[in-house]
């Protein structure tokens, strides 16, 4: 990828989600040489492996699955997530269910929180507490900014990645480790676009800032950028003003 | 339901879209449907071709994965969604490109097959089916099946089958061996349609690549830019990546009018001319100008555009060609682009291949209702009395005759098609 530096080394958490794939893609392309992949489904884990490792004569991919909510799972990984010494960890599973459907069934809304909240944050400190240097990238989310009454279980488990990033940055400052938190705003991955003929390069823009923003180490990250500029009136309004809009 | 545009613009249409985006689960998608469906991609076929009105759109751009690549072969194994746009940025500067490229890199792998796309190089290379080792095919009926080569029956109907044979889960193509992503290429101007045909029968065998474009606006004209290229032998180092400019929307009015083409038109010539001698040029311009202006679809405005596009048999070819550059200029309705290549002689192995020996020729026009409709009435004229054909990927109006009359191998085409998949286009020129 011209321009841009990319890890020697990485390892990715649910790296078969869209955008952890469009990364991948493009550090691959810039010459990273070894590329660590957990997730879920051991198929799938299998199939984005096979399509990183046909993008270049010069990577070596390997695979590990597991249940990524599992606190002893998640320990055993680790373990050999600080054996490669990577130059970043991308944490990036999570799951969007609708507000309306977890309203009707707290076992939902538990799994929401869980998969999107408290798994990332699990991930994160483990990978802090193991590793001396490099950089944890956790996928947030511009909905974890201010609750909304459209997606505001999905947001609060964005928001408490969020609170626990802050926390990580402080805790390892001055060290020669990096948190960094990138916040996409809506991208049009193949979960959430229609056909709209021009949705995939905006994945790949996505992609992009990423890796670029990982490659800086910026503490906080919008992608796009004018999401920083939009979150920052959304959560200025007053709550009177605020709780009037249909947002 | 989600209303979904093909790239001409001209209808939205409401399908029922399910996304696939693994290869284990997409058979049980396919054969789950409740109503016919029809796989999709990045909707760059023109007209009614990709739509499937009230039925199911399978959204393909999930599965975006490359599966092997054999570097002593060239045999590149990858899911039906992956784009040639991303084949050609992760393997050109390795030393692969696609064997046969369409003239925009926004399509899909499975799109091209089913419309066995041909590109520049079709005069040595013919088309891409010829360059496709084996398909995965998925039906309806639940039953996945890998098809290995043009002895299947099965395979020749579904290269070029439009997507009506079954869902194209993946497939294998041989690519072609370069020495990097740049090209050596250089523009000849020609006067008339003459020169066209002298300038184009003494490049067939020293230039791999061709393609002529034609001021459709001058008078007594057939003036033109013949662009021929090779794959360079010398390859400086990177470029930086170009970049896009994107209409952000669509305008209340098309901005192709008499007067914007002429002034278009005009300026590409002399643009061209000042231009025209030998240089290295990067593949991406060189395959793909028009990419270079996102959504450039946008700007013939909300009623939308037209392409129409034929290939005339090489004997007698100027006449016919010759008499649609009359029609056109008579019906004043100008044509953004005029696009002219005389093909090859390899036969394609797709039973509704558009491909042929011959010479074919795509213009754009803005849609203006009954004027176009009376031009296309011309051509159609022209196109069938040659004994010509019309592209179905670009098509939203040819006549069921007209249809029935240039593909021949219709009749054996529709034994294999997949009855649970439907698409506008299969229901106006097949009757479902």
């Amino acid at each position: 990828m011209a321009g841009v530096l990319v890890p020697r080394r990485a390892v990715v958490i649910g790296a078969t989600s869209g955008m952890a794939e469009a990364v991948m893609r493009l550090w691959v392309s810039g010459g990273t040489g070894r590329l660590h992949l957990v997730g879920r489904s051991r198929e799938r884990l299998e199939a984005v492996a096979g399509d990183l490792a046909a993008r270049s004569d010069a990577v070596e991919v390997t695979i590990h699955a597991c249940d990524l909510t599992d606190p002893a799972a998640i320990s055993a990984a680790v373990g050999e997530v600080s054996a490669l010494d990577p130059d970043v960890v991308l944490i990036a599973h999570g799951a969007m269910y609708e507000q309306a459907d977890m309203q009707e069934d707290l076992a939902l809304a538990d799994q929401q929180l869980r998969v999107t909240g408290v798994s990332p944050v699990l991930w994160a400190e483990a990978c802090v507490d193991a590793l001396d240097r490099g950089v944890v990238a956790v996928i947030g989310s511009v909905a974890g900014d201010r609750g909304r009454r459209k997606n505001y279980l999905y947001g609060s488990s964005k928001g408490m990645v969020e609170r626990a990033v802050e926390g990580m940055q402080h805790r390892v400052h001055g060290s020669r480790q990096r948190v960094v938190l990138i916040k996409p705003g809506p991208t049009a991955t193949p979960m959430t676009a229609a056909l709209d003929p021009g949705g995939l390069a905006d994945v790949d823009e996505v992609a992009r800032s990423i890796a670029v923003g990982i490659a800086k180490g910026a503490p906080v990250l919008y992608v796009p950028g004018q999401w920083r500029a939009i979150m920052a009136v959304i959560r200025s309004m007053p709550r009177p003003v605020f709780n009037r809009l249909d947002l | 339901m989600t209303a979904v545009t093909a790239w001409g613009n001209l209808a939205p249409a409401e399908h029922s879209i399910v996304a696939l985006r693994d290869r284990d689960s997409a058979p049980g998608l396919v054969a789950s449907a409740e109503r016919p469906g029809l796989a999709t991609g990045l909707m760059r076929s023109y007209g009614d071709e990709p739509l499937n009105t009230g039925g199911v759109a399978w959204d393909m751009r999930g599965l975006s994965r490359l599966i092997a690549f054999d570097s002593e072969t060239g045999d590149l194994t990858c899911e039906a969604g992956v784009t040639i746009a991303d084949i050609q940025r992760t393997f050109a500067p390795r030393g692969w490109m696609m064997p046969v490229t369409p003239g925009t890199k926004h399509v899909t792998v499975g799109g091209a097959i089913a419309n066995d796309v041909h590109g520049k190089n079709h005069h040595v290379a013919g088309s891409l089916g010829n360059h496709v080792v084996a398909l995965t095919l998925a039906r309806t009926d639940g039953t996945v099946t890998t098809l290995d080569g043009p002895s299947d029956p099965m395979f020749r109907a579904t290269v070029g089958g439009m997507g009506l044979t079954g869902v194209i889960l993946q497939a294998t193509i041989r690519m072609h061996r370069v020495a990097g992503p740049w090209m050596s290429a250089e523009d000849v101007v020609f006067g008339d349609l003459d020169e066209f045909f002298s300038v184009s029968a003494e490049s067939r065998d020293t230039y791999d690549y061709s393609v002529a474009w034609v001021d459709i606006t001058t008078h007594g004209g057939g003036r033109g830019i013949f662009t021929r290229g090779n794959n360079a032998v010398e390859q400086p180092p990177a470029p930086p990546p170009g970049r896009v400019v994107t209409m952000p929307f669509t305008p209340p009015l098309s901005l192709v009018n008499s007067l914007s083409l002429r002034v278009f038109n005009r300026g590409y010539f002399a643009l061209k001319r000042s231009l025209a001698r030998e240089a290295l040029v990067h593949y991406d311009p060189f395959f793909y100008p028009l990419d270079g202006i996102g959504r450039w679809d946008r700007m013939y405005g909300p009623r939308g555009f037209h392409q129409y596009q034929c290939v005339v048999p090489s004997a007698g070819a100027r006449e016919p060609v010759s008499e649609m550059l009359k029609q056109i200029r008579v019906s004043g309705l100008g044509s953004f682009l005029g696009v002219l290549k005389v093909m090859g002689d390899e036969p394609p192995i797709g039973t509704m291949s558009f491909p042929r020996e011959g010479v074919t020729f795509a213009l754009d026009f803005p849609e203006r209702g009954d004027a176009t409709a009376a031009l296309f009435v011309r051509l159609d004229a022209i196109v069938s009395e040659a004994g010509g054909r019309l592209y179905a990927a670009k098509d939203a109006r040819m006549p069921k005759e007209m249809f029935e009359a240039g593909y021949p191998g219709l009749d054996e085409f529709v034994a294999y098609r997949d009855p649970g998949i439907s698409s506008e286009m299969s229901r106006r020129l097949m009757g479902e």
